[in-house]
């Protein structure tokens, strides 16, 4: 970096009450300037606050009190018996185990697919590769919306229409996006790790799992919290596929109870809150791995 | 097996290794069509023999009881006199447009604002983030809550602040598109986490560059932020158009399309035909056309984009 010299003045004092006094006003500025900052920031995050607390409100509210006028924000007293009392009103605990082995299984499948892909993508050489990862792209690209009939057609026609199958089984053929984020994540790791291993005798089979895999454990976290979640809060499918209530999901179920008990607001929202509880701790576990995987990919995950 | 081994014993070593490589080479190649397999088979069933099928079925007259009927192009024209589609069209744009011009707009303002060096910043950082992670049913049905007309926290600030007769958000066809455009604000933490990365890779060297060439605050940042962070806007802006325009459990949960269909976007219709009148001909032929629509929205901000995208080590001859 280069600074210019400034002209050399003729008196030393008075130059250096200029800057005082500059500097004074720039102090002056940076305060001012850290505190708008500082109110816009605290404004912003009870903006985005109030609802969750609004949901927590609600859900320890007496029935009486949720349409009681003018609404309040701290119930007169915490009745923690909706929670019991909402998860109870429907079979919610079969909810729960369907929406755990929906979940787990795409979280596996999806582990195991898309890496093995990836590394394919990556690693090895062949004729079409280019082109063929260029359609991973492009599958990318294309609207659930368009391959959203023929899905349900095909999952009809062998008889997988309410059962869970359909809600598993895409995720162990590769999801493009996934695809897409490990085989960035795989380029990064070098390539002398490889050869070395080589050298040693591994084969490729060897080398992508002693080698990239224990590597790759960021990029595999990653995967594996975006393909929970996705799953997790998924209700599209659910309400395609799925007909009979002892194979609701957690969403579908909330849908349900939704429909039922409409104005049972805290009920409702205690089950929210408990169905969204995972999801949350994911999160404060995990939160590192979701800022990477957003600057990884340049994308939210959904 | 000895035989080949003598006769490569035989030949030239330049030969030799040549013809070792080619035998590597179409073992790596073998090894590569083997990883991939997984995803070939869900392209076929999952991708591309979906796409193909969702095109023909476009052209028929098919609810899955009786066998399809070839139509032609008729589920086509049928679109132009459908109010239902015109209206799903016009409401999927207005979501769109406005959603992603306040997300983008939110979210660009926070990550600008925590990119400071303020205290406390990965506290905010989680705050603003967390509700963008955060999706799906239980948002839905909170936000039915916030929004009650009567008894909702939103209308009850209102007041507070003086505003006696406050909108009727998902109740009121005129105030329900606005109501869902305010709820998906709520999720611009996740574009921000994107810009937030971008703002942090802007090298310092320009700003002081700007600085000595005489830039106040107000300069550098038009001069230097929002040309380096041009690109991460527009990337943001196409991939949040693009999910708008699909938007689809939220307003199904909320308002289903309600009241009078002012929230009756796009992906909600399809459903409907789709799933609730099975008419799997029309149904195709609508995502189709929805993908269409993508394509030309895309088409048209990249048309755009390049009057005021800056790239940076693209030279431009003028």
């Amino acid at each position: 970096m280069k600074i210019s010299v400034p002209s050399q003045p003729s008196s030393q004092t008075a130059v250096q009450l200029d800057r005082e006094r500059a500097k004074a006003r720039a102090r002056r500025r940076h305060f001012l300037s850290k505190s708008i900052i500082y109110l816009l920031l605290v404004a912003g995050s009870v903006l985005f606050m109030l609802p969750f607390l609004w949901m927590v409100s609600t859900s320890l509210k007496p029935s009486n009190e949720v349409f009681s006028w003018p609404p309040s924000f701290v119930p007169t007293h915490f009745v923690w018996q909706n929670y019991v009392e909402g998860w109870t009103i429907l079979p919610f605990n079969t909810f729960l185990k369907n929406s755990l082995i929906v979940t787990i299984a795409n979280v596996v499948g999806n582990l195991i697919s898309c890496s093995i892909v990836a590394f394919g993508f990556a690693r090895l050489r062949a004729r079409g590769r280019e082109f063929l990862f260029l359609l991973v792209l492009a599958t990318l690209m294309i609207p659930r919306e368009v391959t959203i009939v023929p899905t349900f057609i095909l999952f009809s026609k062998v008889g997988l229409v309410n059962t869970l199958w359909p809600l598993i089984l895409p995720a162990w053929f590769g999801y493009p996006f996934f695809i897409f984020l490990l085989r960035q994540f795989f380029m990064s790791i070098p390539r002398d790790l490889d050869e070395a291993a080589r050298i040693d005798g591994a084969s490729t089979w060897q080398i992508f799992t002693r080698v990239i895999l224990p590597l790759s454990k960021p990029a595999l976290a990653t995967v594996a919290i975006f393909a929970f979640i996705g799953n997790w809060n998924n209700l599209l499918d659910p309400l395609i596929y799925i007909r009979s209530q002892e194979l609701y999901t957690l969403a579908l179920g909330l849908n349900l109870f939704r429909g039922q008990n409409f104005t049972q607001f805290n009920d409702l929202m205690a089950v929210s809150i408990l169905t969204l509880l995972p999801v949350l701790i994911i999160f404060f576990l995990a939160q590192r791995l979701f800022v990477q995987g957003v600057a990884l990919t340049g994308m939210g995950g959904r | 097996m000895l035989q080949q081994g003598v006769q490569d014993a035989a030949v030239s070593r330049g030969v030799r290794k040549r013809h070792t490589l080619g035998k590597q080479a179409r073992r790596e190649e073998r090894e590569f069509y083997l990883f991939i397999l997984p995803w070939i088979i869900g392209f076929i069933l999952f991708g591309a023999g979906p796409i193909i099928a969702s095109f023909v079925i476009s052209f028929t007259q098919w609810t899955l009881l009786t066998p399809p009927i070839w139509v032609g192009a008729s589920n086509y024209t049928h679109m132009l006199s459908d109010p239902f589609f015109r209206i799903a069209l016009v409401n999927t744009l207005y979501y769109g447009i406005g959603s992603v011009l306040l997300g983008v707009t939110v979210s660009f303002l926070l990550a600008l604002l925590l990119n400071k060096d303020v205290v406390g910043q990965s506290l905010f950082r989680t705050i603003f983030y967390l509700p963008s992670v955060v999706t799906g049913i239980a948002v839905a049905l909170l936000w039915i809550n916030i929004f009650n007309p009567d008894f909702g926290m939103l209308n009850h600030m209102l007041r507070v602040i003086g505003i006696s007769n406050p909108p009727g958000w998902l109740v009121s066809p005129t105030w329900v598109m606005p109501a869902l455009i305010i709820m998906s604000v709520w999720g611009a933490g996740g574009s921000m986490v994107i810009y937030l990365a971008g703002l942090q890779s802007i090298p310092e060297h320009l700003y002081e560059a700007a600085s000595l060439d005489g830039a106040g605050p107000w300069g550098r940042f038009w001069n230097v932020t929002v040309p380096m962070m041009s690109p991460v806007i527009f990337f943001n802006l196409i991939v949040g158009f693009i999910s708008s325009l699909q938007a689809f459990v939220q307003i199904y949960v909320m308002t289903d399309g309600g009241p009078a269909n002012a929230s009756l976007v796009y992906g909600l219709y399809l459903y409907r035909n789709a799933f609730r009148f099975f008419q799997m001909g029309y149904a195709s032929a609508l995502s189709w056309i929805l993908f269409i629509v993508i394509i030309g929205v895309t088409a048209f901000q990249f048309w755009l984009g390049q009057r005021w995208v800056y790239y940076e080590g693209d030279i431009k001859g003028s």
